[in-house]
């Protein structure tokens, strides 16, 4: 960062002291386990009001249950990659290894999302369409998105020196953005299998209000959990890549 | 209330398999990616 942009910046601003691995690495402890109890309550709550409040569909019978856990697992696989590449992307401008910690961390939740997301894809499909999978542009683009998610892992895992992973994986992780819009706007631009979007910004759900409910709740639910889950993985990657710093040494030693 | 009975719940109106599916398989992914972080976890030598 210039000296100029620093200036800019209000004095006695605290947000750059949690850049410090060192500093956020209590943070991401003292919040993880809050998320992670969010993410429980949220869950039960999700799962009572799709089981037991939300009525059978019309058309689909008991099937559809599935969107409760399908359609939160594709958003988050979608949304945990932009915040992956948000964080590399930082990362590769400002030269901040917490930034491509986060990135890091993040990669193994997105790619459970994006796998859960086929699996509970497939599984809806059997019944609904009569098949598994189709190679039609929303299922492609999506398991694209899983093969990205691997090959960034694989890509940090092959390269020994850190600072040299960070970066690879960081360009990585931007070019695959281009696959974020192509897996949304897929069933719009082309003529898919998958149906078209029953939530959208623009006008009202095609969905009755409960199950609206209990599908927003497991969003909710998801959110909570990738954040718990992320927070804990960055407090290892820390440890991991600071275990010669003298405030790991220090932390360790003192927890024996 | 949506079910009669357990078996009911269970059966999921003939779709069991295929709801039950869905939500068996992310419960494990879930418990498999919170193991692995524990491991992990005191694998770096923090508490675990």
């Amino acid at each position: 960062m210039s000296s100029a942009t620093r200036e800019a910046l209000p004095q006695g601003i605290t947000w750059f002291k949690y850049a410090a691995p060192q500093t956020f690495f209590p943070l991401a402890g003292a919040l993880a386990p809050w998320f992670a109890a969010i993410a429980v309550v949220l869950f039960v709550a999700g799962l009572y009001i799709g089981f037991f409040v939300a009525p059978t569909d019309a058309q689909q019978g008991e099937a559809y249950r599935i969107i409760f856990i399908h359609v939160p697992a594709a958003w988050m696989s979608m949304l945990i990659y932009l915040v992956m590449a948000f964080w590399a992307g930082v990362g590769l401008a400002f030269n901040t290894r917490l930034s491509h910690m986060m990135a890091s961390a993040l990669a193994p939740t997105g790619a459970l999302f994006t796998f859960l997301a086929l699996w509970t894809g497939a599984l809806w499909g059997k019944p609904t369409w009569g098949t598994w999978w189709a190679w039609d542009a929303r299922m492609t683009s999506e398991l694209l998105l899983l093969f990205l998610y691997f090959g960034f892992m694989a890509l940090q895992a092959a390269i020994d020196d850190p600072r040299r992973a960070d970066k690879a994986g960081a360009v990585l992780a931007l070019v695959g953005v281009i696959n974020i819009p192509i897996i949304y706007f897929s069933v719009k631009w082309w003529n898919t299998l998958h149906q078209g979007a029953s939530v959208s910004l623009k006008s009202a759900p095609t969905m009755a209000t409960t199950m609206l409910t209990g599908m927003l709740v497991m969003v909710f639910a998801c959110w909570a959990y990738a954040i718990a889950a992320a927070l804990w993985r960055v407090r290892c990657i820390i440890l991991e890549r600071e275990r010669r710093s003298d405030w790991v040494r220090d932390y360790l030693g003192a927890g024996r | 209330m949506n079910w009669g009975s357990a078996a009911d719940f269970f059966a999921m109106g003939g779709y069991g398999l295929y709801v039950w599916g869905s939500y068996a398989v992310t419960a494990v992914c879930i418990a498999i990616e919170l193991v692995s972080l524990a491991r992990r976890r005191r694998a770096a030598g923090g508490p675990s």
